[in-house]
């Protein structure tokens, strides 16, 4: 009768251990630094494009939506505020983190999948490497440290895109006082789920990657459906993660 | 533990293996004894590259034991078994290189990563070299393996496997997909290997020819080609047939030619058409 339930209680058994091996690896030797190095620079720094045009333009709409609102109750000079609350809080880590998931958590699932029908893995295995030492550890590392610091650039552009359509192209207040509402209003509270959130989809992207990427079987076809289930399991989980992280904060 | 005077390197005790609900090896037991060439046949999904691959613990056992340079290998923790696998070489499948790795990075891997080798930094890239000298790829160092055809991948493959000189060489399924004279290449290979280096070897594969050429010819050094064993002193070579994860057959050429078996005789009689 409930059978239907063993299939995704055994996929999370699964993905529980494959994480806890991860974490009980993570200080253990050896470090592989040039993965993590490697890793760092495919996700941060191959990133950065998408990330700075969702952020920019996420905060620009941001201004623009709120516009009217604001014109309705007399409020313009409250638009560095909500430019950057929002932005803070929720845009810059939530669609930073679902960039990431479409460029990375999908890579991550079509690399190890390919690694895995084409029998890399236990070649690996075979000649003496851990795989969640060489593969997993450094993509866990090097995602959590780049994604907060993508979502610091994200918010960051997220604030000019707003200014851009705040100040010069809707004239809804100054300059001056536009960077000075959006400094004034973010509290250290803000910046503590701002970064926090980052960190925690960090650590569901590329362990959510990797281990559709682990799991693959059956050729080519088992690549695709692998990289297409880790982006959609990844950003379902992200806003599950940042609903109760959010809860949390306020 | 010895069997007709030679020490078993490797020891199969009635181990069963399941994927789900599929048996995929079925109370197989056998043991291949130092020196000795083992040749594992059977159509595909017959259990040959499970039962290799259960050897070296990437498959674990559900039930038995597999012993392994007399130690129990079932018992071992993944990190426990990483020493026992430095003494023994794989070729897999289709040679399963490291794609983002060049050819020399490729075959330098087992020297730098598994530590009971011991190999000095130094002495890295000459045995890289001769190795794959030996495989008759010494021009390839540079190249990635998507530059290189499925029977040089092979090569190298084989090359990796032989670098760290294992006592004991597991090929899976070397032949599979390629060209005639690209097979008796890679055979001519293996069996170069084995009689100059004189490494236990077993072979998985499905076409009878491979065994055939391993149980009856002898790589001579001298002149650089297979001659035929003669005078008895052909290596020594057993048989053994996979059928649905069991073992179906164990036995000599000769015996396994005499086999009135319609599955078993299926592998030898081949070579007779």
């Amino acid at each position: 009768m409930l059978d239907f339930l063993k299939s995704p209680i055994y996929s999370l058994q699964e993905f529980i251990q494959l994480s806890g091996r991860t974490f009980r690896n993570l200080f253990r030797r050896p470090h592989y630094g040039d993965d993590i190095a490697l890793q760092m620079d495919i996700i941060g720094v191959g990133s950065l494009p998408i990330v700075l045009l969702t952020g920019f333009f996420s905060g620009a709409v941001m201004a623009l939506q709120m516009s009217r609102a604001l014109r309705q109750y007399g409020a313009t000079g409250e638009a560095g505020r909500a430019v950057a609350i929002t932005l803070v809080r929720e845009l810059g880590p939530v669609l930073t983190a679902l960039m990431v998931t479409g460029r990375n958590a999908s890579g991550m699932a079509s690399e190890l999948g390919s690694m895995k029908v084409t029998e890399q893995i236990d070649a690996m295995r075979a000649l003496g490497t851990d795989p969640v030492q060489k593969l997993l550890k450094p993509r866990l590392i090097a995602t959590a440290v780049v994604l907060p610091l993508l979502t610091v650039i994200a918010d960051f552009v997220g604030l000019v895109g707003g200014w851009v359509v705040a100040c010069p192209y809707l004239n809804l207040t100054t300059t001056d006082y536009y960077w000075n509402k959006a400094y004034q209003s973010i509290e250290y509270n803000d910046l503590a789920q701002g970064l926090l959130k980052p960190f925690g989809f960090a650590i569901i992207i590329a362990l959510v990657g990797c281990y559709y990427g682990m799991q693959t079987t059956g050729g080519t076809q088992g690549v695709g459906l692998s990289t297409t289930r880790a982006v959609v399991v990844a950003s379902v989980w992200i806003f599950v993660l940042n609903f109760f992280i959010g809860t949390f904060f306020v | 533990m010895r069997d007709n005077g030679h020490p078993a390197i490797l020891r199969f005790e009635d181990v069963t293996v399941r994927f789900d609900d599929t048996v995929a090896l079925d109370q197989v037991s056998f043991a291949l004894e130092e020196g000795e060439t083992c040749v594992l046949l059977g159509a595909a999904g017959s259990g040959k590259t499970v039962a290799l691959k259960t050897a070296l613990g990437l498959i674990r056992a559900d039930q038995g034991q597999v012993f392994l340079f007399g130690e129990d290998a079932t018992a071992k923790k993944e990190r426990e078994l990483v020493d026992l696998r430095s003494r023994v070489g794989m070729l897999f499948q289709e040679g399963a290189l490291f794609d983002s790795l060049t050819i020399e990075e490729n075959v330098a891997y087992p020297l730098r990563n598994q530590k009971t080798l011991r190999c000095p930094p130094e002495q890295v890239r000459p045995r890289v070299e001769e190795t794959l000298r030996f495989v008759e790829l010494g021009h390839t160092l540079e190249k990635v393996p998507s530059e290189l055809s499925g029977g040089m991948r092979r090569r190298v493959g084989i090359a990796r496997a032989i670098v760290g000189a294992p006592p004991l060489l597991l090929y899976d399924s070397p032949t599979a997909g390629l060209d005639p004279i690209t097979a008796n290449n890679i055979m001519t290979l293996i069996a170069k290997e084995r009689d100059l280096r004189h490494t236990t070897t077993a072979l998985a594969t499905h076409r009878y020819q491979d065994g055939h050429l391993l149980a009856n010819f002898r790589y001579n050094a001298d002149s650089g080609r297979l001659e035929p064993a003669r005078g008895g002193g052909g290596p020594r070579t057993r048989f053994l047939v996979f059928q649905e994860g069991r073992i179906v057959f164990g036995g000599s050429q000769a015996e396994l030619e005499d086999s009135r078996d319609p599955y078993i005789s299926k592998f030898a009689r081949r070579l007779k058409e």
